[in-house]
């Protein structure tokens, strides 16, 4: 070992972990396991019925074709028939009622996936179709809903409304979006040995797949490891809803005892889960003669479809973010979770938050249009600032000198006086084509809304050749959480990143995990990952002093694959011997970590509390031009600043950002789901659901993370990342928004996503056509 | 009887034991076990099941080209060579430049589109003709992203367009192509069929006269994948002599019925800039790679790209039976939804595009919920003549998305015919144009936006072409808009 060890590969560029297996096709998802010999495929009838009252089963036709196992309806579940991620409200195979198109009735076992598809068209159910509510209105109307409604409020709000000098008043209404993730859901479930399970499950929630197997089958749940390789991404659409369709397989390796693979082609994983919450908020906006917020009262209704599923903390979240960057004095905000026939919605990207936050952005870009004032400005005149004005609806305190400063930071680094002046002057002298620009701000909540859920655990191997094993209880979707806790690992134990390898994500040797979501995955996991790390390298510490001749333990330092006394980094020893070193005095090397959010407490009834340990900033300005005559779009350049604090690893955060925006754009914009009037979604493939493709990406996209941002209290003061950057794609809509002013000036009415029709429409209106 | 032969990754393999509508993605992640291909959609929508297919008839001389292995039927392989993710380096040998680049430019994330956009990225490697700004955004448009924003893949495609490596797949460019027998296949009952001659094609077609004719199973592989479709007798075109495209001797094209979309689209960028712009956005690079002209007419889709274009340039179709050639007007091709008048045994052997004159302004639109890899909410081709008096002679207006068939648009036509070339001639047109069609609504748009939109671009049209008769693609071009882009210095460091 001869010159000076490496740095640590903390807030550093690197490549994703499993880059290499990645571009050569080695890395292997769910369906790419072959499953044992024999293995079977199921696949599920489903409701064709948003709602209907099952009055005849019958599968003699299908058991009699070639290459059918088995037909399994609900009287056929061992245990307890009911799942959900919350409150078990969903009948895993429907008993006398349907309650959405896509509610499984019965799972068919095939020798082939053909068999198996073959056997699924020849079970045949009878159904009396009812009466079927599926929208947010229609909920309203007959006074459906899940849970109670949250309030929080605050002030006096008959006063504020009194000093109002600008008054908005109005309705959003937020759209569906289904998350797209490549791989759809997949679970192979393979009996092993003593009536126990191996459930293999694309799935962001490990531990909920694991407990609602059990209970399904009716076994504890030591009966049952589940394990995620990887995920082909998630977005939130693989917390909740892998379950069922896990639960399914299992429940056929019940009954056939042989392996079972299930995987929902893309029409049935579009067609049968829930996707984004479509929200309705109705608002009332009170503001000073400058512009300056008074009073805002808003009725939020989300369509969260036939079960409860995370409805009432997506609802949660959308409260907690209706306020965004803006300090509101007096308030009241209402929400509600509309019971309806649609599969489920459930957790996508920003959880409620986006949604919440479009509707404050709404009343901020109809104000600035009346009046004809720059809506950046307006915003900033309600930044959150010195006491009092610091404290959100709920009472949370809120540090406001970081998001004033990526806003100086982002302001000049964009030229966004100028270049909004530049625009006005295009417009003018260009009849058919506008441009127009548009800021956004991002306040973001971090942490499970339910405290409990804030902790994690890991378990640290070491072996005796140096090497390192690490497993933690966060799953890997894409978003880079493996590649940061292998680095975390690497910095700890002072090894090099290709000495430690990430474990499979299991339930055997992480329990009781929370599922990877809310953008904790790192903040929870690297501070477990580190616990046990140290708890290995402090016991490894006192040998190596002996071995180095050290004063004592505390002098001494793991890098680099090296073990020295500080000062003396040329007389040093491999961690490996070290290692080696401990095996042979009988030492363990091994470790668990655990790590708990402190501080976090929300009382709903009251309405307040802390619920986020903190929050993430960001800023953005986004430049769109729009065509008069099609109502088509395009974006020109994109100027992102991003708040993660010290970044663990920069160059999977800027992915993160940009990834996250260019999916918060695609929500307002083409992606646009539609439903017939039975409530059968009707874009159900990338045919006619259409996800930005390379092409909707701005050619010119500026993203840069804020600098000397540490978080303090955050795993190496760093910051979660995966849901706030959501956020900047609603700078979309008030770009449009702006473009849109170009055809007439005044308010504009923009029906979202802003497809090309919509948009259209817009114009229209706009030019008083 | 024999099976289908074909080379994967460099080793000659005959497959005996698969149904002819197998797609090669089904075959490859089931029967070959190579998992690195993935299923994303399997409509041809997506990419993940990107694979590379030495293309030896391209015009431009052998060339890899990517494709979607979901949209491929077994038959269609024979005689065939492809290349998979697993087969570009082996787990001793580096990693190609195409994989490389995805490693260091971070173009990875979950990595489940990740092989595809390898794939795409690996044709691109060998591209001599990716010289134009915008032809970076097309070779990747038929890979979905879910993760990543596009960014870092779109830097990993500048990084190695064109830089064609000396390596063995380079090399497997220049080797000679060596022709395999037809293939007369029968598996469980059905039969597949690749005829070299035109004496096998009829013999098939008059013993089953309704014979599924595959060319580049773009269309019918989303019958196979989406509503199971079966066929008894299946006949893939593609050893047959009906590719190319020749110049005639007056300066128009005459076209083979199995040429490649993105055969078409590099033959016509020069002297067809309209039709080169509406192949631009006709489909991914993956879809025009097989796509075919004659497949995209045959098709009869009201909704068809290629026809409203074809259209306004009053093409002729040459139709091809046992009995010999004859030539029908692409006003008389389409008869209803999806029927047109090709007779029983007879195929689309080619088309012939006139010479455009030089008094034509000729443009075509295509309108679209994402501008690229989405199918037309409207789309049209639009052809004047002005004569020296400056008023118009001629008048041909062709429209998708409008009606059951692709269509002209009679009134709108009525309303320039004799008037002079101008914006108020035009908006003339535009109000007439709502008498000439009755269009649906549906997901890609309803009624009022497809009829308000054919209606605007009859606007849209005279204000593009009055200052200069050819529109030409700009750096980041929509279908429709053709303002360019503010120059950055972002983008030009870009470039």
């Amino acid at each position: 070992m001869s010159g000076a060890p490496k740095p640590s590969p903390l807030h550093r560029s690197t490549e994703h972990e499993s880059a290499v297996q990645h571009v050569t096709g080695r890395a292997m998802y769910t369906d790419d396991l072959a499953g044992p010999t024999g293995t079977l495929h199921a696949v599920p009838v489903v409701s064709p019925h948003a709602h209907a009252r099952i009055v005849g089963r019958h599968k003699a036709k299908a058991l009699a074709l070639p290459g059918v196992v088995a037909v399994l309806f609900a009287d056929s579940i061992p245990g307890h028939g009911d799942i959900g991620p919350i409150v078990q409200d969903e009948p895993l195979l429907a008993r006398d009622e349907v309650f959405c198109v896509g509610h499984p009735v019965a799972v068919v076992l095939g020798e082939t996936l053909e068999a198996a598809r073959t056997g699924a068209a020849a079970v045949q159910v009878d159904y009396e179709p009812l009466p079927a509510r599926l929208t947010i209105d229609a909920a309203i109307e007959a006074g459906t809903f899940h849970g109670k409604p949250h309030v929080i409020q605050r002030g006096d709000r008959d006063a504020a409304w009194a000093r109002a000098a600008h008054t908005v008043e109005g309705e959003v209404r937020s759209p569906a979006q289904d998350h797209f993730y490549l791989e759809t859901h997949a679970s192979l479930v393979v009996p092993e040995d003593g009536g126990t399970w191996k459930v293999t499950c694309s799935t962001q929630h490990p531990s909920e797949v694991q407990r609602e197997v059990a209970s399904v089958l009716g076994v504890g749940a030591h009966r049952v490891v589940c394990e995620v390789p990887r995920m082909g991404g998630g977005f939130g659409g693989k917390e909740s809803q892998s379950t069922p369709w896990a639960c399914l397989a299992a429940l056929g390796a019940w009954h056939t005892g042989r392996a079972v693979k299930i995987r929902l082609d893309r029409a049935q994983d579009m067609g049968w889960t829930g996707k984004r919450h479509p929200f309705l908020g109705r608002y009332k906006a009170g503001f000073d003669a400058q512009g300056v917020l008074l009073v805002f009262e808003a009725e939020l209704f989300s369509n969260g479809g036939w079960s409860h599923d995370l409805s009432l903390p997506v609802l949660d979240r959308a409260l907690f973010h209706l306020d965004n960057a803006c300090y509101v004095p007096a308030l009241r905000f209402e929400g509600r979770a509309c019971n309806t026939h649609l599969p489920s919605n459930t957790a996508f990207r920003g959880f409620g938050g986006p949604q919440g936050i479009l509707v404050i952005e709404d009343a901020l870009n109809r104000l600035a249009e009346r009046l004809g004032w720059d809506p950046a400005e307006l915003r900033a005149r309600n930044f959150y600032g010195d006491a009092p004005r610091d404290r959100t609806p709920y009472g949370q305190a809120v540090p406001a000198p970081r998001l004033l400063r990526t806003w100086d930071l982002l302001r000049a680094s964009s030229e966004y006086a100028a270049r909004r002046a530049a625009i006005e002057a295009f417009n003018a002298s260009s009849p058919f084509v506008k441009r127009g620009i548009g800021v956004q701000f991002v306040k973001f909540g971090i942490s499970f809304t339910k405290a409990v859920l804030n902790q994690a655990g890991a378990l640290v191997l070491v072996y005796s050749d140096g090497t390192v094993q690490l497993n933690h209880g966060g799953t890997e979707m894409g978003q880079g959480l493996h590649t940061k806790m292998l680095t975390v690992c690497a910095h700890e134990l002072g090894v090099p990143k290709d000495r430690v390898r990430v474990m499979t994500t299991a339930t055997d040797k992480v329990p009781n995990t929370s599922a990877t979501a809310a953008s904790s995955g790192s903040d929870l996991n690297g501070a477990a990952v580190r616990d046990a790390c140290v708890a290995v390298r402090e016991r490894m510490k006192l040998v190596a002093a002996e071995l180095l001749g050290a004063p004592g333990p505390d002098s001494v330092r793991f890098q680099d694959g090296r073990v020295f006394v500080e000062g003396a980094q040329e007389h040093c020893v491999d961690f490996a011997q070290v290692a080696l070193e401990c095996w042979l005095r009988q030492i363990s090397l091994s470790a668990t970590g655990f790590y708990r959010t402190p501080g976090i407490a929300y009382d709903e009834a009251k309405g307040q509390g802390t619920p986020f340990y903190y929050f993430a900033y960001g800023a953005s300005v986004l430049e769109v031009e729009l065509n008069g005559l099609t109502g088509e779009h395009r974006l020109l350049r994109a100027d992102i600043l991003h708040d993660v604090g010290d970044s663990l690893i920069p160059s999977i955060d800027r992915g993160q950002v940009e990834g996250a925006f260019l999916q918060g754009y695609g929500w307002l914009t083409c992606e646009e789901c539609l439903w017939d009037a039975d409530g059968r979604a009707t874009t159900v493939g990338p045919s006619t659901y259409k996800v930005p493709a390379v092409g909707e990406a701005p050619l010119d996209f500026r993203v840069e993370l804020l600098p000397e941002a540490a978080q303090e209290g955050v795993i190496h003061g760093s910051k979660a990342v995966g849901e706030p950057p959501f956020i900047h794609g609603i700078a979309a809509i008030t770009a449009l928004r702006h473009a849109i002013q170009g055809f007439g000036e005044g308010e504009v009415t923009l029906e979202l996503p802003a497809s090309p029709e919509h948009l259209l429409r817009a114009i229209e209106a706009q030019r008083g056509d | 009887m024999d099976g289908v032969r074909f080379t994967l990754n460099g080793a000659a393999v005959t497959v005996t034991d698969a149904t002819p509508q197998t797609t090669l993605l089904d075959w490859l992640r089931q029967s070959a076990h190579l998992t690195g291909t993935k299923e994303g959609c399997a409509e041809g929508d997506c990419g993940a099941c990107t694979v590379a297919l030495l293309d030896t008839e391209a015009p431009g001389g052998p060339t890899w080209r990517a494709i979607n292995s979901c949209l491929v039927l077994l038959p269609q392989l024979h005689g065939q060579s492809i290349v998979t993710v697993e087969g570009l380096s082996g787990r001793r040998e580096p990693l190609h430049p195409a994989q490389q680049i995805m490693v260091d430019k971070l173009g990875s994330q979950c990595g489940y589109c990740t092989p595809g956009v390898v794939m795409s990225l690996f044709e691109a490697t060998y591209r001599k003709d990716l010289g134009r700004p915008w032809q970076l955004d097309d070779q990747l448009s038929g890979n979905l992203c879910r993760c990543t924003g596009y960014r870092p893949i779109r830097e990993a495609a500048e990084a190695v367009a064109g830089t064609a490596p000396a390596d063995g797949f380079a090399r497997a460019l220049q080797a000679d192509a060596s022709a395999l027998p037809a293939l007369r296949w029968v598996h469980d009952g059905a039969e597949a069929h690749v005829p070299t001659d035109f004496d096998h094609l009829f013999e098939v077609l008059a013993k089953h006269p309704d014979a599924r004719l595959v060319a580049g199973a773009t269309d019918v592989g989303l019958d196979v994948t989406k509503k199971g479709a079966r066929f008894a007798c299946m006949v893939s075109l593609h050893a047959l002599p009906l590719r190319g495209i020749v110049r005639t001797a007056e300066g128009g094209w005459r076209i083979g019925a199995t040429t490649r979309l993105s055969d078409l689209e590099l033959a016509v960028q020069d002297d067809l800039p309209a039709l080169a712009r509406m192949l631009r956005f006709f489909g991914s690079r993956q879809i025009k790679n097989r796509g075919t002209v004659g497949g995209n007419l045959c098709n009869a889709s009201p909704i068809g790209d290629l026809a409203p274009v074809l259209l306004a340039l009053d093409a002729t179709l040459v139709l091809r039976s046992a009995a010999g050639e004859r030539r029908v007007g692409i006003d008389d091709f389409f008869l209803a939804y999806r029927k047109t008048a090709l007779g029983v045994g007879e195929i689309l052997a080619a088309v012939e595009i006139p010479p455009v004159p030089a008094d034509a302004r000729l443009s075509a639109y295509k309108v679209s919920k994402r501008r690229e890899m989405d199918i037309s909410a409207v789309a049209c081709g639009l052809l004047v003549r002005v004569g020296a008096d400056g008023l118009i002679t001629h008048a041909r207006f062709g429209f998708g998305g409008m009606a059951a068939t692709p269509a002209r648009a009679a009134a709108a036509e009525a309303a320039v015919i004799g008037q002079p070339f101008s914006a108020g001639t035009f908006a003339a047109a535009a109000d007439a144009s709502r008498q000439d069609f009755n269009p649906l609504s549906d997901h890609r748009g309803s009624a009022w936006y497809r009829a308000t939109v054919a209606s605007n671009l009859l606007k849209g049209f005279f204000h593009e072409v009055h200052s200069e008769a050819a529109p030409a693609l700009a750096d980041r071009p929509s279908g429709t808009l053709l303002t360019p882009s503010p120059a950055t210095p972002h983008a030009e460091a870009a470039r």
